[in-house]
């Protein structure tokens, strides 16, 4: 089957590509969404907010609205406006040919699923695991990357949370709902989280802190019923029985689709040109976590992915210029 | 004809499941789960296409808590197969349809 051409295609559908979306649409480009596909810990149709509960911080909403809802009013205005949105996920991308060239399955098919002559990358972040073997053998049987959709199952018992940014404290704070305890576990004896998180979680009375800790192994045969802590200063071991264990360690781009093809920073960031959503590609336009290590919030996602479409626009309309 | 999706509860879930002439998948989900409202027409589209040889079944975590603790529920989205009434797999997460159609295949 020969290609769907395509004035636009956006890889991503988080604020950002969203934002790209309802900008390219109202410009009668009729962007194509490639939205993803449902998982718990990859990149997801609606983004990193379809793991959350409450956002609280997203101007317009003061009293606050619920993750998911955002991500589903922000896919209906783009739908509203002509974007067609698709549930699948890019396996492969040619940004050097022209028009640039999108997989969809078979990423070694002979001929592109998509072709495009402007592609926005919004692929977005997800969450890093431990890295341990125990992790595949207890992932949902007491070992979540998500407390909001997980919180529910540790009614009154202890568990712990590892990492010291702010969605650690974030998720602690909001397992203090259900579990009787919840020791925060992290590397070093001081926080990298924000100071109103760091309050709440020091005022929290069910709130422990196991200092200069890293999770050596998960204990558990069928589900968690402990960690193993490693003491980072003296080496020592120590277990802290607990049935559930919640992972907020850190974030790593999308971005394993564009190795060789795109320029990336040490930690594999999609690198932009200064104050733009440029690539050293022409066409070819980055927006929101992908690009954005700094920030990483929903507000700013959206606003790249308005910048991402306003340059796609007028790159656009160069050509034909 | 369509694959009808019905809600099990604490009362029902036992006839349901093991007077079902074909596999039940039932998805354990509840109200504030995002992953699981991706899963939900995922579901659905399944039920249509499998209608005869699987049947999809869904249990509110918040209206029968009892249920996913009788089958260690700790996560959810998480789907289980039953077949004669035996839990047949499990997938924990939310899953794109391919993937889901690879891990259900075998045990139907």
């Amino acid at each position: 089957m020969p290609p769907t051409h395509h004035e636009v295609v956006i890889i991503g559908s988080g604020p950002a590509g969203l934002t790209a979306a309802i900008y390219t649409a109202r410009a009668d480009l009729a962007p194509l969404v490639l939205e993803g596909e449902p998982s718990s810990d990859s990149d997801q149709p609606g983004g990193q907010l379809m793991l959350t509960t409450d956002v609280e911080n997203f101007p317009g909403f003061p009293e606050g609205v619920m993750g998911p809802t955002l991500m589903t009013d922000m896919r209906a205005q783009a739908v509203r406006f002509g974007a067609k949105v698709e549930t699948v996920k890019a396996s492969r991308v040619d940004l050097a040919s022209t028009p640039i060239g999108i997989w969809i399955g078979d990423p070694d098919a002979a001929e592109a699923t998509h072709t495009a002559d402007a592609v926005i990358i919004s692929t977005g972040a997800r969450s890093v695991m431990l890295g341990l073997e125990a992790e595949e053998r207890l992932i949902g049987h007491g070992l979540s990357t998500c407390a909001t959709c997980d919180g529910f199952f540790f009614r009154d018992q202890e568990i712990a949370v590892v990492g010291g940014g702010d969605s650690s404290l974030e998720e602690a704070t909001f397992l203090t709902k259900f579990a009787s305890k919840v020791t925060i576990v992290h590397r070093r004896d001081e926080l990298r989280a924000s100071k109103i998180m760091q309050n709440r979680a020091f005022e929290n009375p069910k709130i422990e802190f196991a200092w200069n800790s890293v999770v050596d192994d998960v204990l558990g045969e069928e589900a968690v019923t402990g960690v193993r802590l490693r003491d980072t200063v003296t080496g020592d071991l120590r277990d802290l029985p607990v049935t559930g264990l919640f992972i907020a360690i850190g974030h790593r781009p999308n971005t394993d689709l564009f190795t060789g093809q795109l320029a990336m920073d040490d930690n594999g960031y999609l690198l932009t040109h200064p104050d733009r959503s440029t690539t050293d590609i022409p066409g070819v336009f980055a927006c929101g976590d992908v690009q954005d290590h700094t920030y990483r919030q929903a507000i700013t996602a959206a606003a790249s992915g308005c910048m991402a479409a306003i340059d796609a626009e007028r790159w656009l309309q160069s050509r034909h210029d | 004809m369509s694959g009808a999706i019905s809600n099990l509860s604490e009362t029902t879930f036992d006839e349901e499941i093991g007077s079902a002439a074909e596999p039940v998948l039932v998805d354990f989900w509840a109200e504030w789960c995002g992953p699981c409202k991706m899963v939900a027409p995922i579901l659905e589209e399944i039920a249509d296409e499998q209608a005869g040889a699987l049947r999809i079944a869904k249990v509110n975590v918040d209206e029968a808590p009892e249920l996913a603790r009788r089958y260690q529920v700790m996560s959810i989205p998480t789907m289980i197969l039953f077949r004669d009434g035996e839990p047949a797999t499990q997938i924990v997460g939310a899953k794109g349809k391919a993937q889901l159609l690879e891990e259900l295949t075998p045990h139907l």
